[in-house]
């Protein structure tokens, strides 16, 4: 286990429960795998009880008792309110704009919050890297109300543009989502290992509004394939408390011992 | 009427060299043994078709059974990387693999439309995404009564469509729940089915949330117990996690593919 700065806890731990404390008690929230599912259990153990976890395998109010490995683990369909189809998921509740926040990860993110999960390299038919793709990403980013981003920060996946528009964020701009007919409201949060970066009200690019505790602006400058804006009203993330902290370790736990 | 045959049977009845074929199931109920029996018959120039290709898919690009891959997802869940898949993307090996790339939701209603007989679905979907330059079976289309901008996409008509259930009948009726994800539209979207099953019983009984594919809309049942691992059939077995994990390092490497290939898919009493 890394430790950051001599604190007792690890930049991803501080980054899960970040991204925890960001989801609202009694909302829904459309889960991805990996770093968003671990937030949003979290999140539904801490401060969350009432938080409504939907998977894309059409497991609607999931409460596993620990982390799946894949969204569609048994633990999923036999602790949901209901299972449907995936063509009801999306179609019946996600498109109609009634799940309040989509929960995505990335491989890279750009400087006005498109992700790719694509392709890395310029050329989509002969790619350096070939990414598993978009899954439900596309429309979970065009059609909940709000969409956080989980994602570490480094200078390889916070890039300038990037290679492949999975995930519409804000395109080049202000404006570009108005245009598009996109009717949620695109990437509201980008928590990483490092802060949080939020978009500009005027010019729509992620701008260093937090740093967790113990992290520089140079270190998030580093970590940023971009000239990153630091906000004025810079603040510092509040340390985990012991409770968080418990209770990432214990599902951690669970999860390792998952029967 | 669906006969009740051995799987090796119905894969040399219903699956033919350069069709296109789905063998689908969303982390649940993925027939795995059908596929591995489909690399056994040696079928070449299959258009293999899923939302979220997984490892059975690795297993059978890395074959040389497929020419094409229609998907939305390929990764193995959880894990990483399909390496047998991006080494056929980046190196054409074992030969080079054509993709038609989508979203979950857009491939979801290509199995809608072509199970309800129309030609296309509208979505809201795609928008601002580089897809649809290079997916031509995703277009803009504009709503006839308001004149909204949607997305269409075209119905994904298969000629065979496989997937796994918990059981059937005797006459071939088929019985399936807990995540159901694509597997009716998948059937009611081909030209020939084939389901393979847990088991097959005397009287299927109720069970909440269950999905009935009527024996007249299935082609061949196949008794194969066992048949979705190391995926999952709910109420049978879990989902063998430790497996996904393990064929990380398997795959990376062709020689270690090459070896568990011939270890366990094609050796006499390997998988089924």
């Amino acid at each position: 286990m890394t430790v950051t700065n001599g604190a007792d806890w690890t930049a991803d731990e501080m980054m899960s429960v970040a991204a925890a404390r960001a989801l609202r008690d009694g909302t829904a929230c459309f889960v991805g795998i990996g770093l968003p599912s671990k937030a949003a259990n979290l999140a539904r153990r801490t401060h969350a009880p009432s938080l409504v976890l939907i998977y894309e395998s059409g497991t609607i109010g999931a409460k596993p008792a620990w982390l799946p490995l894949s969204i569609g683990d048994g633990i999923l369909a036999e602790t949901a309110d209901t299972v449907v189809s995936v063509p009801e998921v999306f179609n019946y509740w996600l498109q109609p704009g009634r799940i309040q926040t989509g929960f995505l990860g990335a491989a890279q993110i750009d400087r006005f919050g498109n992700i790719n999960t694509t392709v890395i390299g310029p050329d989509y038919r002969q790619p350096k890297v070939r990414l598993p793709g978009a899954g439900g990403a596309p429309e979970i980013a065009a059609s909940c109300r709000e969409v956080i981003v989980i994602v570490r920060q480094s200078a390889r996946a916070f890039v300038e543009r990037v290679d492949f528009v999975t995930s519409f964020g804000y395109g080049h701009g202000p404006g570009d989502r108005e245009r598009l007919g996109l009717r949620g409201r695109g990437p509201v949060l980008v928590i990483t290992d490092l802060g949080v970066l939020e978009p500009d009200p005027g010019t729509c690019e992620l701008t260093l509004t937090k740093l967790h505790a113990g992290i520089t602006v140079e270190q998030a400058r580093a970590a940023t394939g971009w000239e990153l804006a630091v906000s004025p009203r810079l603040g510092t993330t509040e340390p985990p408390t012991e409770e968080e902290l418990r209770t990432l370790r214990a599902l951690e736990g669970a999860t390792r011992r998952e029967p | 009427m669906a006969e009740v045959v051995s799987l090796r049977e119905a894969v040399a009845e219903l699956v033919h060299d350069g069709d296109t074929v789905a063998l689908e199931g969303f982390t649940h109920l993925i027939p795995v043994a059908a596929g591995h029996e489909i690399i056994r018959q040696g079928r070449r120039d299959l258009t293999l078709v899923r939302l979220t290709p997984d490892i059975v898919y690795d297993q059978m690009i890395g074959a040389g059974c497929a020419r094409k891959l229609i998907f939305s997802w390929g990764g193995n869940p959880g894990v990483g990387s399909l390496h047998r898949f991006r080494d056929a993307v980046q190196n054409s090996w074992p030969g080079p693999l054509e993709i038609e790339e989508h979203s979950h939701a857009g491939m979801a209603n290509r199995y809608v439309a072509a199970a309800s007989g129309l030609p296309f679905a509208v979505l809201r979907g795609y928008v601002g995404t580089d897809l649809p330059a290079h997916t031509p079976t995703v277009k803009p289309i504009t709503c006839p009564f308001t004149g909204e901008a949607l997305t269409a996409v075209q119905a994904l008509d298969l000629d065979v469509g496989i997937v796994h259930a918990q059981r059937a009948d005797r006459s071939g009726n088929v019985q399936l729940w807990g995540i159901i994800g694509v597997q009716k539209e998948t059937v009611l979207a081909a030209r020939r089915a084939l389901v393979t099953v847990e088991e097959v019983v005397d009287e299927l009984d109720d069970r909440p949330g269950a999905v009935v594919l009527p024996s007249w809309t299935v082609a061949c049942v196949a008794a194969v117990p066992g048949g979705a691992r190391p995926s999952y059939a709910q109420g049978y077995y879990d989902r063998d996690n430790d497996s996904y994990r393990a064929w990380d390092p398997i795959s990376r490497d062709r020689d270690a593919f090459t070896a568990w290939l011939s270890e366990q898919v094609m050796a006499p009493g390997g998988s089924r």
